[in-house]
Order: structure tokens, then sequence, then C-alpha cells
């Protein structure tokens, strides 16, 4: 018996210990490192810092209006990206969750399906639509609604396509959970009472789908904050993003401090949304447990 | 429950509308002779001939694939580990920063993790020499670390879903731990970590912004090998190349599906 207990212990030690130090020294200790050297000084040297403390980089940061203004857009693009995937993916998702369950899950498998082909060739599959000569072009042309090629490639409206276009999965999918799982009772008592569609849809319906408004908001907001492939390919020059600006930094201008710097200020404003996906999630799985 | 409005429906139309379009004109584009995407030159396999002549594309994906299916496995591996450990294990010392650290990579933006093993590795080679060289190693370690996360949520919620009772009496009938975990346990989550393994050899494949951190020079993943292409524009083979990712992928998942239904009717 208490070899059986050793044994378990070991077993216990084991299960624990090797996927805690790898994620210690694989995942951990890198961030120790960007943030000492966030706080150091580029030099001409190999490696290019210095081995000094200072909060100069993160001053820099908050005050030079570039950067400011970066985040800020950066922010405000994410932010309309996910009013977009909510507006589109809601509906779609309502829609999904009332339908007979053999179409359901072929409509849940069409949702998921584009997640498995690479993301990069589904924002470039845009590039052939959106360009001057491109298929919507053409379409529109031959309509006659324009005679000239309207200018879709290299514009906020296409980097704004090509967010919703990417993550609208992430928004259907806690949608379509939530949705699913939701009493109908519920609304068809509220109409029998008296209450309008419009008014038991925004009173029933919504605050019992929140859960997955926020789960769906914040899959989408985070990942499309710190986005590169998207405006690097489908946004003009000048829209300059903070993850666009972090790869700079680093590989063109070789201020490893500066970008450091710049992937923990990136870093701290996602605290919030992350922490909160994560009790979201925690949340969700005690329910479900 | 009333049918659905015309909204939904027109909603659901347009929808799916936006998610297909761009792959069906990827599709019809890449048997266009013509080396402009924007004229129709007549139909032609000849960007596939000149996709699988080319040896950048095929040394690119035999990279890619080799450090997909090494990462996808060491994450199934710890990321099993780690679901048994959250979801059985109940309280111990660290459980929250272990817990913590487990979630954190799939949230964590690519640009910030990109830099930050870079930085990583970097530091580790100028301390300890290795890696002398980045490349299969640095981003099958990368790719490892983000998507045993996956790994660990999907076995996680399946032995949440499960109840302890046979693991309970195989224990209570005499049989060792480890013994329980791989008869009983194991065969349980099977389909789990089947499923957490595919994910992380999608995500591996796909996954562009890191790898093009922590490789080295002479190293390109497919993805970095599209993405230098792509840069400068549409390319008639990337057209065809996407196009048999497509069909490739479309195939596994119908058939997936098909397979899920069957077995659920």
């Amino acid at each position: 018996m208490h070899s059986h207990r050793s044994n378990k212990q070991l077993w216990r030690r084991v299960a624990i210990a090797a996927p805690y130090l790898w994620l210690i020294v694989f995942f951990l200790t890198p961030f120790a490192i960007i943030f000492k050297i966030s706080l150091a000084d580029p030099v001409y040297a190999q490696p290019p810092f210095t081995n000094t403390v200072s909060v100069e980089n993160y001053l820099f940061l908050l005050t030079d209006k570039l950067y400011v203004i970066t985040y800020l857009r950066s922010v405000a693009l994410a932010a309309t990206a996910t009013i977009l995937c909510l507006a589109l993916g809601f509906p779609m998702a309502y829609g999904i969750a009332r339908s007979s369950s053999g179409t359901r899950s072929l409509l849940l498998m069409l949702i998921i399906l584009p997640f498995w082909i690479s993301f990069l060739l589904r924002v470039y599959a845009w590039m052939g639509l959106m360009n001057n000569y491109g298929v919507i072009n053409n379409f529109l042309m031959w309509l006659g609604v324009v005679d000239q090629p309207l200018q879709l490639m290299y514009t906020d409206f296409a980097v704004f396509v090509g967010l919703t276009y990417s993550y609208l999965p992430f928004m259907i999918l806690p949608l379509y959970a939530t949705l699913e799982r939701m009493d109908l009772d519920l609304v068809e008592a509220a109409q029998d009472l008296g209450a309008s569609r419009t008014r038991a849809f925004w009173d029933i319906t919504v605050p019992l789908a929140g859960p997955g408004i926020i789960a769906g908001c914040l899959l989408v907001f985070i990942p499309a904050i710190g986005e590169y492939v998207i405006p690097y390919l489908l946004g003009g020059p000048e829209s300059l993003l903070i993850g666009r600006v972090l790869f700079d930094e680093f590989f063109v201008n070789r201020d490893w401090p500066l970008a450091s710097a710049v992937a923990i200020v990136l870093l701290l404003l996602l605290v919030l949304p992350i922490a909160l996906l994560q009790r979201s999630q925690a949340r969700d799985q005690e329910g479900a447990a | 429950m009333n049918r659905p409005s015309r909204f939904i429906l027109s909603t659901l139309a347009f929808g799916y509308a936006f998610l297909y379009i761009p792959l069906v004109s990827v599709i019809v584009y890449s048997f266009n002779d013509s080396r402009l995407a924007t004229v129709w030159g007549g139909f032609s396999t000849r960007w596939y001939g000149e996709l699988f002549r080319n040896d950048q594309v095929i040394d690119a994906l035999l990279l890619s694939l080799r450090v997909a299916m090494t990462s996808a496995t060491g994450a199934t591996i710890f990321g099993t580990m780690a679901g048994l450990v959250l979801a059985r294990f109940g309280r111990f010392k660290g459980r929250t920063l272990f817990s913590g650290m487990i979630s954190s990579p799939m949230v964590m933006p690519e640009v910030i993790t990109g830099l930050s093993l870079l930085l990583f590795f970097i530091t580790l080679q100028q301390i300890t020499g290795w890696p002398g060289q980045r490349g299969f190693s640095t981003i099958t370690i990368a790719h490892l670390t983000f998507s045993m996360a996956y790994v660990a949520v999907i076995v996680q919620s399946r032995l949440m879903s499960m109840d302890e009772s046979l693991e309970e009496a195989a224990m209570d009938l005499g049989g060792r731990p480890l013994r329980v975990v791989f008869d009983i346990t194991l065969p349980l989550i099977a389909p789990a970590m089947m499923a957490g393994w595919l994910l992380a050899f999608t995500l591996s494949l796909d996954d562009l912004v890191i790898a093009s951190f922590v490789s080295g020079p002479g190293s390109n993943t497919l993805p970095m090998l599209i993405f230098s292409k792509v840069k400068l524009g549409i390319s008639p083979d990337i057209n065809a190349l996407a196009t048999l990712i497509i069909l490739f992928v479309s195939i596994g998942v119908f058939a997936a599906w098909l397979i899920t239904r069957r077995k659920t009717d």
C-alpha cells in the first residue's frame, strides 16, 4: 500500500512539474527578459542594449505623439472590428441556434471550416477581390454602379473587412453556445405578456446572451489590437498600427529596448480585457461542470 | 417557436457569402492562364506545375510539416498532463500561477510572444551557446509553448464533463495509479487528445508572426515564404497553393463532420 502512495505521489509530481517547468522557462522567463531590456538604452554593440535601468523608453512612448496616436488608432480599429463582428455575428449565431438540428450542424461546420485554412491565405484572398481590377470592382463596373474602379485596397475599409472576415468565427462560436442554451420559453412568455419582438429581444435575449457577447467581443478585440498581417497586406502605408510599429522598431530600427517597451505597454493595455476573458471562461467552465 | 425572420435569413446568407466568396474566387483564379491576376486568360493548370517545380516552396512546406508534427506531439504530451492536473489534482501549491500560465499564451498577441521568445533565445545563446542557429528547434519550441495551452483546455473540459467514478473504481480495485491513467483515463480522453493534436498541428502550420521572429536566416516556413511573395501583390502560384490547401482542408473537415454526424444519429 505504501508503495502505491509513493508511486502516486511521484506520478503527480511529474505531471505537475513537466508542463510547469516548460512554461516557466519558455513563457515566464522571456517576459522577464523583455521587461529587463525595456528598461535599458540602445547602443551600437552586440547585444544592442546597455545594462542600465531607466524608465526613459516608457516616458518616450507616453509623450511621443506618434506612439500615442498609434496606440489609440489600434484600440479604435480593434474596437470597430469587434462591433462589426458582433453586428454580423449575432444574427448569424441566432439563426444557427434556431435552425433545425440537421441544418445546425452543417451551418456550424461551415463556420469552423475557414478556421482550419491558413489565416494568411484567407487574408490574401481579399487582395484578389479588392484590388482596383479585382472581382468586386469588375462586378460594380459591370453593373454600371461605378465607371472608375473604387480604391478599396490599402484603405482602412480593407483593414476592417479583413479583420471582420478573419475574426468572425471567434465571435459566432461563443455567441452560439449561449444562444443555444437559452430557454426560448422566456422570450415567448414576454411576447405573450405583450412585449413587442424588439422589446423581448433587448430585454430578454441580449441579457441572457451576455456572457457569450462578452467572450466573443474579447476574443475578437484582444488579437485584433496587435494584428500585424491584415494591416500590412490590406492597409495603407499611413495606417500605422502597434503590431507593425513593434515589428519595425525591432527589425528595421534595431531598437530592442524600445520594441520591448512597446510590447510591455501593449500588454498593459490588454491586462484588463485578458483578465475579464479569463474570468468569463472560468465561470463558463464552472457552469458546465 | 416562430420561424427565423427574413432579417435573420438574409444575414445568414450574407454572412456565409462573405465567408466563402473569397475562397471561391481564389480557386477560380488559380486556373487563370494569365500572369496578370486581373485578366482572365483562359483555363490552365500551369501554375500548379510551377508550384511543384518550385524547390523553395517544397523546402518551406517540409520545414513547416516537420515543425508542426513535432510541436503538436510535444504540445499533446504536455497539454494532456496540464489538463489532467487542472481537472483532477485539486489544489496544490502554485496552482493559480499554473492555470494562469496555461491560459495566457492563448490570448497573448503574437507580436509579444514572438518578440519575447526571440530575445529569450538570443540571451540563452549568449549564456549557454545554444541555440547556435535559429530555425527548426526554436520555431518548434515556440509553437509547442503556445499550442499546449489549447490541448490543455480541450483535455480539461473533456475530463470535467466525465465523472471520476470509473477511475475511482479502478483505484479501489487496486489498480496502480499509473496503470489507471494508461488503462482508463487515457482511452477516455483519447478523442480530446486527438482533437488537441490536430488543433496544435493546424495552429503551427498557420503561424506566421511568431515564426518570423524566432527563425533565423535561411529557414523559411511555408507561411513566411507565402508572406514574402504576397507582400508584393497577387501571385498566381500562391493561388494554386491556396486552392490545394482549401480543397485538402475542406475534404478533411467535411469527412470528419460526416463521421461525427453518423455517430450521433
